[in-house]
This record gives structure tokens, sequence and C-alpha cells, in this order.
């Protein structure tokens, strides 16, 4: 079976929901501690959302030197599958795993509402499962969650497909070209602020055209990354 | 006793939600005229010697790896501050070594 890590840092809030998603995606989850340098054989690591060590100085900033973060940086270099989710993503930003950074929202103050996303690159190993294009719904809750970089670096990322996910609809943070997600260079790091784990389980869910609730496209996300590893473990 | 102040500002393209919250703030409490405000931080580190020339390196360091995000903010300034300067005591042979690295 697929094993994924899900990192707790001090503060960090979705944790539990990330190993439960990971579960009923049909791979097994791993509880990995901010303290031990070790991965211990995953296969893949979420960086899961919350305020880590308070998000004292910048969000992310302090969990980005934690001990187990050198062997995610190590390995996040060398291919494995890396996802961050909203904390996640700023503490990939700070690792310079991924371009830009997360500054406070241009309305500031704090947002939580479902958000439709387009996905914009069906190629990394998080969003194999999707369509070009497609438009799913993903629960949205943050403070500093406005993507910026400098039009150089947000010209490349354009040029090279780097946007995984754009806001569709409303922009709910100010972030530059409505970027919700980007890619590492080899698509096997992923970060957005929107948070799939909640998105998993029919009841539990965003709303949908099936009914109140019943949204799960966040789901794909793991099936993603289960297939794409499953694959390669077949080639190996 | 010295004390070393790193100042980090946001750079001037990013747009700062926090200055401007301020900025919004100041006319309604009769302080016009302010075209524009930004807010950055401010860091005191001490260190119980004087502010050597290693000191230095090391603050200067640890302003650019921790203390600021280079995508996003600018260190703008690091400088020694004697503490004995604010409490304005008469400079003795500390305040004279850490005036003196100034």
């Amino acid at each position: 079976m697929i094993r994924i890590g899900v990192v707790t840092f001090p503060g960090t809030l979705d944790d539990r929901d990330a190993l439960r998603a990971i579960r009923l995606a049909g791979a097994e989850g791993v509880a990995l501690w901010h303290g031990d340098p070790s991965l211990h054989g995953v296969d893949a690591v979420m960086l899961p959302g919350g305020f880590s060590y308070g998000d004292y100085l910048r969000a992310g900033a302090i969990a980005r030197f934690a001990p187990v973060m050198a062997a995610v940086i190590d390995q996040a270099k060398v291919g494995m599958p890396v996802l961050g989710v909203c904390n996640g993503f700023q503490v990939l930003t700070e690792s310079h795993l991924l371009p830009g950074a997360m500054i406070k929202n241009n309305h500031r103050t704090f947002i939580c509402r479902e958000q439709q996303l387009s996905v914009e690159n069906t190629a990394t190993a998080w969003t194999g499962a999707f369509k070009p294009g497609e438009r799913i719904t993903i629960p949205l809750k943050n403070q500093d969650g406005q993507f910026v970089a400098s039009e150089r670096t947000l010209d490349q990322l354009e040029a090279e497909g780097r946007v995984v996910f754009r806001y569709q609809g409303w922009n709910p943070n100010g972030s530059r070209r409505d970027i919700a997600g980007v890619t590492n260079e080899a698509g096997n790091v992923v970060g957005l602020m929107p948070h799939p784990e909640h998105a998993v389980e029919k009841g539990f869910g965003p709303d949908s055209e099936a009914g109140p609730r019943t949204g799960i496209d966040g789901l794909r996300f793991f099936t993603s990354v289960i297939a794409q590893l499953t694959k390669e473990g077949a080639l190996k | 006793m010295t004390r070393v102040v790193v100042d980090v500002m946001l750079k001037p393209e990013i747009l700062d939600p926090q200055g401007k919250a301020v900025a919004a703030a100041l006319p309604r409490l009769g302080f016009t005229g302010f075209t524009d405000v930004r807010q950055g931080k401010r860091f005191e580190l001490t260190v119980d010697g004087p502010a050597t020339p290693e000191v230095l390196a090391q603050v200067r360091q640890a302003a650019d790896t921790l203390l600021s995000n280079p995508v996003i903010e600018d260190v703008v300034a690091v400088r020694v501050e004697n503490p004995a300067d604010d409490a304005g005591q008469t400079g003795g042979p500390a305040s004279a070594a850490s005036g003196a690295a100034k």
C-alpha cells in the first residue's frame, strides 16, 4: 500500500483531516513529527494547514527550519511528491521549494468560503486525475493567502505552465494573476491555499450540483498521487 | 551588553496591507497629509559582549536567512545600539566600546 506522510508542526490544525483524506483515497496515512528528522520510508509527504509555530515572524518561516524539513527538502529535490496546503504551501515557499511568497490578504481579514478553482496543469504528481481546465470546488480559509512574486517570476511560471490552480469567480485574497496554486519545475512539489482534505467525503464537503455538502473534488488530489506512485512502483 | 537592531521592510513593489490599514485610520483621527504608510519589522538582538565583526556577520546572516524572506522583504538596516544610551546614562567604558563599534 502507498504510504503518505503528514507532518505535524506545533500549531498545525488539519493533520487529522489530511490523514483521514489519505485513508479515504486508499493509501496509508503516516503521522510525521516536526522534531523527528526521519520520514519513516513514506512514498509522499503532505504539509497540512494551520498556524505552525503560531506563524510568528512570517507564516511558515520557523517551520521551514524544523528537523523534519531537511528530509522533506532533500527528498523533494529527488522527486518525492510533496503537497503543501495553506500553511504547508507557505512552508514550501519559505523553503524555496516553490517560488513566490504569501502575504496578508489584500482585504486584511480572515476568509473562509467554498472556492471555485480551475485546474490549469494536470501533469503534476497531485493533479493527474483531473481534466485540463476542469472547475472544482475546494474550501478555502486563510489570513495570509495573497500569493506574490516578481513580474519576471510570474511570467516564467505562466510560460512553463507551473500555475496549477487559478481562482475562479472571485479572487479571495488578491493573489497575483488569480494564482491559487503552483508547482516546481519537476511537477512533484505542489502548493495551494485551498484545502482539498476538507472535500473528500459526502456529508462533510462543500455544496455541489449533487446537493448540499456533497463535494468531494479534494479526493482526487490524493487518488492522483496514489495512481502516479503505483505506476512508478510497477515500472521499478 | 550590546544591542544590534535589524530593520526589515516589505519590498517597495509589494503591497503592504497593514500599512494601508494604518494609512486609512490616520485621517479618521485628524492626522492628515500623509500620502502613504508602510509597516515594517524591527528586531533587537542582544549579545553579552561588544558587537564584534563576527557578531555583526552572524546578525547579517540571520537577517538574510530567518529574519527576512528575500522574495518579499529587504533588510534595510543592521546597526548597533547601546541600551545605556536609551537610559540616558553617562558613558562608561562599556558604552564607549560599543559606541566605537557604531
